[in-house]
C-alpha cells in the first residue's frame, strides 16, 4: 500500500484532447488550492529570510551553532543513508524473491516507521535504551550511550528512514523478475557478480529514487531526534533541532530560525528536483521496456 | 553483457567508509560521552541560566584553572533536565531551580546526599544564586497591575510556565498561595485567590524562558517570571515593564557536582568558581542575587527591591521542600488540584 | 500496470522457486553461511531499531512487568503482568481524551478534504496541459520533501502571531488543520495519480458518446475505478496526519485544548519521571487507532479492487 506512493509513477497515457473551457474550473481550483496552501507560505518564508538581507542570511547560516548543526546533519546522513541502502537492498531482494517463514513480519517491520509518529519512534528508542529502560543500565555501564548522544541520533534517524529504499525497489524487483539472473547463473556468474552487474543496474533509477528519499528524510528528521538527543547545544543539534531552538528565541533570534529554515528548505528542494528527474527517467525507462 | 553501472569497488568503498565511521564513533565509550576530550565539562541547568553560564564559562576560561577547559551545555525546564540526567544525559555540573529536582539526582545516586553541606557551596547551603518572582507587563502597564491583587481582575491573561516540567512555575504558584498566608488571610482565602489566578492563566509553556518568549511574541498580557530573566530582557531592550509585588518568595537555586563531575578537574574548578567572589560578582551583575555574603553586601545597590521578613516567604519557613511538595505538588496537593480543575493537567 | 492496492498481494508473492534449487537460491556452503549471516545481521538491525523499541513502548505503556521465577533464560518460568487499569487511566483522563480526540477528528477531516482535492488535482495533472504545470507538480511534492520543522516555521510564520497577512491562527484548531493539509496533500495526490494515468479512457469515451455529461461520466465510470486508490490515499494521509509533529509543534498548544496527541505525548515525555508511562500509554492508544484505520482502509481498498476486476 505504501509502495506505490513512494515508488516512481507509471508511464503516462496519451494526453486526451478535450474542451479547454470544461477543464478550466478544475484547473483553477487545483492551482488556487496548491498555491494558497503550499506555494504562498513557502514564498513568504523565503521572502522573510531574504528580506532581512542576503548579508544577514549568510551571517546567520555561517554562525558556529548553525555550522555545527549542518556538520552533524551531514555526518548522520553519511552513516544512515548507506546503511539503510544496504539493508533495503538486502531485505528487498528477500521480500521480492523468496518465500520463508516470517516474511509477513519482515514486511510489516518495514512498514512501522512510515505508519508511526516520529515522536513515538523517539519515545520508543528512549524507553528501550536510556538508563531507565530494560537494557539501559547494562548499556551505560559498558559505556554505550544510545540516547542523549550522537549514536542516539543516528539510531533514531535509521529507524525513521528505514523503509524508503526497500519500498522503492521491491515493486521493480517483482516486475522485472529473476530471468536475467537465472540466465547469468547458468553461465557461471557468482552471487555478487550477478548483484552488481545485473540486479542493481536493472533497478538503478528506483534505487536512486529510494536513496534520495532516504537522504531527504534523514536530513529533515525532527520529532524522533528531538526526544532522543537531549538538549545539548552545539553537540547534539542537527539542523532541524537548531531551527526549533532558534525559533524558541524569536523574537530575539528571528533571523537564525528563518535563515536555518530556508537553508534546510533549499537543500530539500535540491533533493526534490533530483527526485523529479529520477522519476522522469524511471518513466522513460519503463516506457522503453514496455 | 551489460556494463555494471556501479564499479563494485567504488560502491563498496562508499558503503564501507561510513560504516567504519559509525563503528568508530559508537565503540569508543569516551567519545560517545565527551568527544571533546577529557577536559570537557558537561553543564546541565534550568532554562533561565543559559545566558549567564555563557558569561561565567567565558570568564572562567580566562583564569588559569580554566585555560584548557571546554564546555558542553544543556539548558531547559528544570525538572525535564533532571529527568534527562537520570535517564543518562551526561552531566558534571548541575544547577536546577528547585531542590526536589536536585533530590531526584540524589535518589538516583548521581549527586552525593551531602551536596549542600560539603564542597565549594557549603557555606551557601548549595544555593548558587537567588531570585524573586516578578510580574512582567506590557510597556506603560495598560492594565494597571500593582501586585498580586491586580492579577485576579478580569481581562488579565497570565502566562506562567507549566509546574510539572518547570521549577520556575512552582515558585510562581507557590507564592501566589503563600502571599495570602503571609498576610495572615488564612488558607481558605489563599486557595480562593490561587484558583482565581489560575483561572486567568492562558498559557503554560514548558519552561521559564519559553514563557518569556511566548509573552514577547504576544501571548497573554501578564507574565510571571524570575527577576533575573525579566531584568535580562529589560537590559536587552525588550518592550516590557517589571512590577515587584509587595509580598514575595525567596527563590534559591541549587547547584552541585555530579559523580562524574567530582572526578573531573575542570568541573571541580568551575564549580568552585561559581561560588567564588569573582563568579558571584558576575552573577550579581547579571541580575541574579548572589549567595556569597561578601558579594551580596557589596552589590546591594544592584537590587533595590528588598523584602522584609514579614513579606518574604522562604522554603525553610514552610518546613522544607518535602513538606512543600507534599502539601502543594503531590497527587492530592493544593496546586495540583487547582491545575486539574482548570484543565491544565490530568 | 498494477494499481496501488494490488501491489500489496503482489509484493508478498514471490515467483515460485524451481524445485531443483535450494531454499534460498544458493548452492555453496559459503553462500548459505553468507545468507544466514546476512539474515541474522538484518534481523539484529531491525530488532535494534524497530522491534525492541516498539516492545519497550508497549511494555511501559501497558505496565508490563516480567517476573522470572526460574534461573536465567528459562522463560517458561516467566510470568508477565500488565497494569491495564493504569493504561486506561492514562488514556481516558480529560487531557488525554481531548488530545486524542483532537488528533482523531482533525486527521479524519484532513484526509477527507485532501482525498477530494487530491482527485481534482490528479485529474488536472494527468489530463490537462497548461504553462506552469511542471511547476505545479513540483510545488505539490514540496511538503513531501520539506522537513517537518521547516513546514512548521513556514506555517507559523504566515499564520502565526506575527502574520504578514494578519491571519492569526496561532494555537487554534484551524492552524493545525492548515498545517496538516499542507503535509498530507502529496499523499492524496500521488495515490490517485498513477491509477488515473493508466486509465485508458475507452469507457469514458463511450459514456460521453452516449450523451452522459462530464459529471455523470465521472461519477459512474471514473470514480469507482479510483475508489481503491482514494481509500489508500485516505489511509496514508490519515496515518501521516495523526502522527505529525514537526509542522504542528510551533503552532499548537495553549489552554490544553489545541494540543494534538503527538504534542501531548511530547509534553508528557518532557515532564519526565512517572509521566514516561503515561506518554507510552497514549502512544499505544495512538498506534492502535492508526493500525485499525490503516487496516480497514486497506481491506476496503482491496475489496473494492476485487469487485472492480470481476
Amino acid at each position: 500500500m505504501t509502495a506505490s506512493v513512494i515508488a516512481p509513477v507509471a508511464e503516462p497515457v496519451r494526453n486526451r484532447e478535450t474542451n479547454t473551457r470544461r477543464r478550466l474550473p478544475l484547473r483553477l481550483l487545483a492551482i488556487a488550492y496548491v498555491s494558497l496552501l503550499i506555494g504562498l507560505p513557502v514564498a513568504f518564508l523565503f521572502g522573510k529570510a531574504f528580506g532581512l538581507g542576503v548579508g544577514t542570511f549568510w551571517h546567520q547560516i555561517t554562525e558556529p551553532g548553525a555550522l555545527d548543526a549542518l556538520e552533524l546533519s551531514a555526518k548522520v546522513a553519511a552513516i544512515v543513508v548507506p546503511v539503510n541502502t544496504v539493508v533495503g537492498i538486502g531485505a528487498g531482494l528477500l521480500l521480492a524473491r523468496r518465500r520463508f517463514p516470517g516474511k509477513r513480519l519482515l514486511d510489516l517491520t518495514f512498514d512501522v516507521p512510515i505508519a508511526i509518529s516520529p515522536i513515538i519512534i523517539g519515545l520508543s528508542l528512549f524507553l528501550a535504551y536510556s538508563k531507565i529502560g530494560a537494557f539501559g543500565p547494562w548499556l551505560f555501564k559498558h559505556g554505550f550511550m544510545l540516547v542523549f548522544s550522537v549514536p542516539g541520533i543516528v539510531l533514531a534517524t535509521m529507524a525513521v528512514s528505514l523503509p524508503y529504499v526497500l519500498r522503492s525497489i521491491v515493486p521493480v524487483l517483482i516486475e522485472i523478475g529473476e530471468t536475467q539472473e537465472q540466465a547469468a547463473r547458468t553461465l557461471g556468474a557468482g552471487m555478487w557478480r550477478r548483484l552488481f552487474t545485473i540486479t542493481l543496474p536493472a533497478i538503478r533509477w528506483a534505487l536512486l529514487y529510494g536513496i534520495a528519499l532516504t537522504l531527504a528524510r534523514t536530513l529533515g528528521e525532527f520529532g524522533a531526534v528531538l526526544i532522543v538527543s537531549g538538549n545539548v547545544t552545539d553537540k547534539t543539534q542537527t539542523l532541524p533541532i537548531y531551527i526549533y531552538d532558534a525559533w524558541d528565541q524569536v523574537p530575539t533570534n528571528d533571523a537564525g530560525a528563518f535563515s536555518g529554515a530556508v537553508l534546510l528548505a533549499l537543500i530539500s528542494i535540491t533533493v526534490l528536483v533530483v527526485l523529479s528527474i529520477l522519476r522522469a527517467r524511471e518513466r522513460r525507462l519503463r516506457v522503453d521496456i514496455a | 553483457m551489460r556494463r555494471p553501472i556501479f564499479r563494485r569497488s567504488s560502491l563498496i568503498g562508499v558503503l564501507v567508509l561510513p560504516l567504519t565511521l559509525a563503528l568508530i564513533s559508537t565503540s569508543d565509550p569516551a567519545s560517545a560521552v565527551a568527544p571533546r576530550g577529557s577536559d570537557n565539562v558537561n553543564v546541565v541547568g534550568y532554562s533561565i541560566v543559559s545566558g549567564i553560564y555563557s558569561k561565567l564559562e567565558a570568564a572562567f576560561q580566562k583564569t588559569t584553572a580554566g585555560k584548557n577547559v571546554t564546555f558542553s551545555n544543556s539548558f531547559g525546564a528544570s525538572t525535564t533536565q533532571a529527568n534527562d540526567v537520570v535517564a543518562g544525559q551526561a552531566a558534571d555540573v548541575v544547577n536546577f531551580s528547585t531542590v526536589p529536582d536536585m533530590q531526584l539526582l540524589v535518589d538516583n545516586g548521581i549527586v552525593a546526599s551531602k551536596w549542600n553541606s560539603t564542597g565549594a557551596g557549603k557555606a551557601e547551603g548549595g544555593f548558587v544564586s537567588d531570585s524573586v518572582v516578578v510580574i512582567v507587563v506590557k510597556p506603560g502597564n495598560p492594565l494597571h497591575i500593582t501586585g498580586w491583587p491586580s492579577l485576579i481582575k478580569s481581562g488579565v491573561q497570565i502566562v506562567t510556565p507549566d509546574p510539572i516540567s518547570s521549577g520556575s512555575a512552582r515558585w510562581n504558584l507557590l507564592e501566589a498561595y503563600e502571599q495570602q498566608i503571609i498576610q495572615k488571610k488564612g488558607a481558605a482565602a489563599a486557595a480562593k485567590y490561587t484558583n482565581a489566578l489560575v483561572k486567568n492563566v492562558v498559557a503554560e509553556p514548558s519552561s521559564g524562558s519559553k514563557a518569556l518568549t511566548a509573552f514577547l511574541a504576544g501571548t497573554g498580557n501578564v507574565l510571571l517570571a524570575y527577576e533575573s530573566d525579566a531584568s535580562a530582557a529589560l537590559t536587552a531592550g525588550k518592550p516590557i515593564k517589571v512590577v515587584y509585588p509587595a509580598q514575595d518568595i525567596l527563590i534559591q537555586t541549587p547547584a552541585a557536582l555530579t559523580d562524574t563531575g567530582s572526578t573531573n578537574k575542570g568541573a571541580k574548578a568551575f564549580f568552585t568558581y561559581l561560588f567564588s567572589p569573582a563568579g558571584q560578582s558576575l552573577w550579581a551583575h547579571n541580575a541574579f542575587r548572589p549567595t556569597l555574603k561578601s558579594v551580596a553586601t557589596a552589590t546591594k545597590s544592584l537590587f533595590p527591591h528588598t523584602y522584609k521578613a514579614t513579606q518574604l516567604t522562604t522554603i525553610a519557613s514552610l518546613g522544607g521542600w518535602p513538606a512543600v511538595i507534599n502539601k502543594f505538588f503531590s497527587t492530592n496537593g493544593i496546586i495540583t488540584k487547582i491545575e486539574q480543575a482548570h484543565g491544565w493537567t490530568s | 500496470m498494477a494499481g496501488p492496492a494490488s501491489d500489496i498481494p503482489q509484493a508478498l508473492k514471490a515467483p515460485p522457486a524451481p524445485r531443483s534449487r535450494r531454499r534460498f537460491g544458493v548452492r555453496t556452503l559459503g553462500g548459505v553461511l553468507g545468507v544466514f549471516g546476512g539474515s541474522a545481521l538484518l534481523m539484529g538491525y531491525l530488532s535494534l531499531i524497530v522491534l525492541i523499541p516498539i516492545a519497550a513502548v508497549a511494555a511501559h505503556g501497558l505496565g508490563i512487568t516480567v517476573h522470572t521465577h526460574g534461573w536465567g533464560l528459562a522463560f517458561w518460568h516467566w510470568t508477565g503482568t500488565t497494569d491495564f487499569s493504569a493504561f486506561w487511566a492514562n488514556v481516558t483522563n480529560a487531557t488525554a481524551r481531548q488530545a486524542i480526540w483532537l488528533s482523531l477528528w482533525l486527521s479524519l477531516a484532513v484526509a477527507a478534504v485532501n482525498a477530494v482535492l487530491g482527485v481534482v488535482i490528479a485529474l488536472v495533472l494527468v489530463r490537462d496541459t497548461f504553462p506552469g504545470k511542471r511547476l505545479l507538480e513540483g510545488v505539490i511534492d514540496l511538503p513531501f520533501a520539506l522537513p517537518t520543522i521547516v513546514a512548521g516555521v513556514v506555517i507559523v510564520y504566515l499564520y502565526g502571531q506575527a502574520s504578514p497577512v494578519h491571519i492569526n491562527l496561532y494555537e487554534t484548531w484551524m492552524g493545525l488543520f492548515v498545517a496538516l493539509l499542507f503535509v498530507t496533500l502529496p499523499f492524496s495526490v500521488r495515490a490517485v495519480q498513477p491509477v488515473l494515468e493508466s486509465f485508458d479512457g475507452q469507457a469514458e469515451d463511450a459514456s460521453r458518446s452516449l450523451g452522459a455529461g462530464g459529471i455523470r461520466t465521472f461519477m459512474s465510470i471514473l470514480l469507482p475505478s479510483l475508489l481503491p486508490a482514494i481509500l489508500t490515499g485516505f489511509g496514508l494521509a490519515f496515518a501521516r496526519a495523526i502522527g505529525e509533529f514537526g509542522s504542528i509543534s510551533l503552532i499548537s498548544g495553549g489552554l490544553g485544548r489545541t494540543t494534538p496527541a503527538s504534542a501531548y505525548i511530547f509534553n508528557l515525555f518532557s515532564d519526565g519521571g512517572s509521566y514516561y508511562s503515561a506518554a507510552a500509554a497514549v502512544s499505544v492508544a495512538l498506534l492502535v487507532i492508526s493500525l485499525l484505520l490503516l487496516a480497514s482502509t486497506g481491506v476496503a481498498s482491496t475489496r473494492v479492487q476485487r469487485r472492480l476486476s470481476q
